[in-house]
């Protein structure tokens, strides 16, 4: 970081998925102008998949994010079968919730211990953070490691996972292989209590914002891959009328495009959405944990999204044990896929927030149209809204300290600019 | 500690699955944390050193000018240089453009065109840099990446098979699909190195390791044919994440125009 006369740059913002950049231009104590670049290289999902069957989406989307590839191969799917009017099986459902968790785990884990808790503690990386936290650091490698015995187990890898498949599972798990997961999975579960505990005792920027929530929500559960799109100021819909609703914009400074809501503007999804939206289908134990971190609704305050994260994990160990405990493997692994034309889109949650896909399918089956929108995208003009009110509170502190504020506010999103379109480039300009 | 060897990651075009796979050695990274200085990681750290470094690990592929001018200089700070993946080694599943009208392809994807800038292909590190070592998969094993760099570390070659995934079937006890279930799989051109996950998973391989040392992609289209692939399918089946690996090129090239 250099600091010649108003400008003041960072080259990278590290521990973010992705390469993106932060310029923020000031004028006085007044934010002029905040834009996230993300100069991640196109990679033009949407275009190649037009032509490829669509029993191979499920393997192909995975590719766009390392970090969350079940959540791209579970939109895709339920997306897929919504165009082919698929049914699937409930038991198929519960193993969907049950990867799902796993991939939730991984991802709130690797993003708690290795992206974000650096920032609260005052270390460049996990690594040097292992020096004075190694029971820490080792707690969150074991965490994640739970988390990824589920997707291993499941899908035979941690990263892009075999076993996803439009209608079900190439093949499902037994019995007594599920039940291998449990005793780890205890101790996820009291291990994420304990880490939300750990995390709610950091120290966080007074800042709270009126965000417009969105996530999915359903009548009996923790959102995963089903329920309606809601939001705090009264938006409830089904997936297939996002795109009545939701917005993208293409900005020149950007590889990813920037979602709004029509008439509205910005909006937030992730952990704090879906936590201020669905609080009371949080299994009690996670109740508890958010209770014991002091966390009272609505959380307003995007830096609390690590302690919302790790009230999350508990639900995710909890979850995954319940479907577990209850997992009767399905008559078939998967409904074969009938060869009739349609459209069909649905929504999932993925760690990082709603993940939404749109495909048209032939009657051979063959993609015509896809559309994907990742959570990162949807929050894009989110960050740049909060920034432009964090910053000017920022503004007597030194430049090192006001950009690596900058930086923990844009990792509150854990953003995954992979998924968007990797590293952040910070640059304030002081006029 | 200043004799420890300095460890940089980049990434190009890519999905971070690669550079993750290191983070999820959850049992080894600690270890290699202590082996090795890791003074370049950025999606790990934000200490960013500079060069120059005893290796660099490379993840992703070149699709803009721009990264095709910082291979350059990755590539002279960095003693060894090892590419990481299918996006480095091939290409990834972006070189699907390779055979398309890229400019199209944007149009697909944003309202406004002229604001992306964008290669017409997406090409492997090697077309670009030399390269010490290309350690394959989609994603790459992560036991196989601490082998690599234990090995390279200690001047040896690494143990890293370029046979294919019939090999490791055979050797996990998984009963071929092809012949008992007539299913369609890539396992005979294939590298190993995956563990033959796919026939363990009762489907066929679809070749994310790119092709093995030797393979007989002519003979395995007559296979498809048999079991009733057209060649539309044939040749989509090995344009996926290694599409450009010359061997899978040419094999989906020749179903296009038998």
């Amino acid at each position: 970081m250099s600091q010649g006369g108003k400008t003041i740059r960072v080259d990278y913002l590290a521990r973010v998925e992705g390469e993106g950049g932060l310029y923020i231009k000031l004028k006085g104590d007044q934010v002029q102008e905040v834009q996230l670049k993300i100069f991640e290289p196109p990679r033009l999902f949407e275009a190649f998949l037009r032509g490829r069957h669509s029993s191979e989406v499920p393997d192909i989307v995975a590719r766009i994010c390392g970090i969350c590839p079940i959540a791209y191969q579970m939109s895709a799917s339920h997306a897929i079968e919504r165009a082919l009017g698929i049914e699937i099986d409930p038991s198929v459902r519960l193993l969907r919730r049950l990867f799902y968790c796993g991939e939730w785990i991984e991802s709130h884990a690797l993003h708690i211990f290795m992206l974000h808790a650096p920032d609260f503690l005052g270390y460049p990386d996990a690594i040097q953070m292992a020096r004075d936290h190694r029971g820490t650091v080792e707690q969150g490698l074991r965490l994640k490691k739970a988390g990824n015995r589920i997707i291993t187990l499941m899908g035979g890898r941690e990263i892009h996972p075999v076993s996803a498949a439009v209608g079900g599972f190439h093949k499902v798990p037994s019995k007594t292989g599920l039940r291998s997961l449990v005793e780890d999975l205890k101790w996820a579960l009291d291990a994420s209590f304990s880490t939300a505990r750990l995390v709610a005792g950091f120290e966080f920027p007074d800042f709270e914002q009126d965000y417009e929530f969105v996530a999915l929500s359903h009548p009996d559960e923790y959102p995963l891959n089903e329920g309606r799109l809601v939001s705090n100021r009264g938006l409830i819909i089904d997936a297939a009328d996002y795109e009545e609703h939701f917005l993208e914009q293409h900005v020149n400074y950007s590889n990813a495009l920037h979602s709004y809501l029509r008439g509205r503007g910005s909006y937030l999804v992730g952990p704090l959405a879906r936590f201020n939206l669905n609080f009371s289908r949080l299994p009690e134990i996670a109740q508890q944990a958010a209770r014991d971190c002091g966390l009272a609704l609505p959380c307003r305050n995007p830096f609390r999204s690590i302690v919302v994260r790790a009230v999350e994990m508990v639900f995710a160990c909890h979850e995954a044990l319940r479907a577990i405990a209850e997992y009767e493997p399905p008559a078939a692994p998967r409904v074969e896929m009938a060869g009739r034309a349609g459209v069909g889109s649905a929504a999932t949650e993925a760690p990082r927030g709603l993940l939404y896909h749109r495909y048209e399918i032939d009657e051979r089956g063959t993609i015509l149209l896809a559309k994907i929108v990742p959570p990162t995208s949807q929050n894009q003009k989110r960050i740049e809204d909060d920034l432009r009110h964090f910053v000017p509170g920022l503004m007597p502190r030194p430049a090192e300290e006001i950009t690596l504020r900058c930086e923990q506010a844009v990792r509150n999103y854990d953003p995954c600019i992979s998924c968007a379109t990797h590293f952040l480039r910070l640059k304030i300009d002081r006029e | 500690m200043g004799s420890k060897p300095r460890i940089a990651v980049f990434k190009f075009a890519s999905c971070d699955g690669c550079q993750l796979s290191l983070l999820d050695a959850e049992d080894e990274l600690l270890g290699v944390a202590g082996a090795v200085d890791i003074v370049y990681f950025p999606e790990a750290s934000r200490t960013m050193l500079k060069g120059p470094y005893d290796i660099g690990l490379v993840e992703g592929s070149i699709t803009t000018h721009h990264d095709a001018e910082r291979i350059q200089q990755v590539r002279r700070q960095c003693r060894m240089l090892i590419t990481i993946g299918a996006c480095a080694t091939a290409g990834g599943i972006q070189a699907l453009r390779n055979w398309k009208d890229v400019d199209e392809f944007v149009r697909v994807v944003y309202a406004t065109p002229q604001y992306i800038s964008t290669l017409k292909m997406s090409t492997p590190i090697a077309e670009h840099v030399p390269v010490d070592f290309e350690l394959r998969g989609c994603p790459i094993n992560k036991h196989q990446l601490i082998e690599l760099i234990t090995a390279t570390l200690a001047g040896r070659k690494p143990n890293i098979p370029a046979y294919s995934v019939c090999m490791e079937c055979k050797r996990r006890g998984t009963v071929c699909v092809v012949v008992a279930r007539g299913v369609a799989c890539l396992g005979p051109v294939t590298q190993a190195g995956c563990g033959a996950l796919c026939p363990s998973f009762d489907r066929g391989c679809y070749g994310c390791y790119g092709p093995m040392e030797s393979p007989n992609t002519g003979s395995l289209t007559n296979q498809f044919r048999i079991l009733g692939q057209n060649d539309q399918q044939i040749s989509q089946s090995f344009r996926s994440y290694n599409a450009w690996a010359w061997q899978f090129r040419k094999a989906s090239e020749e179903c296009e125009h038998a």
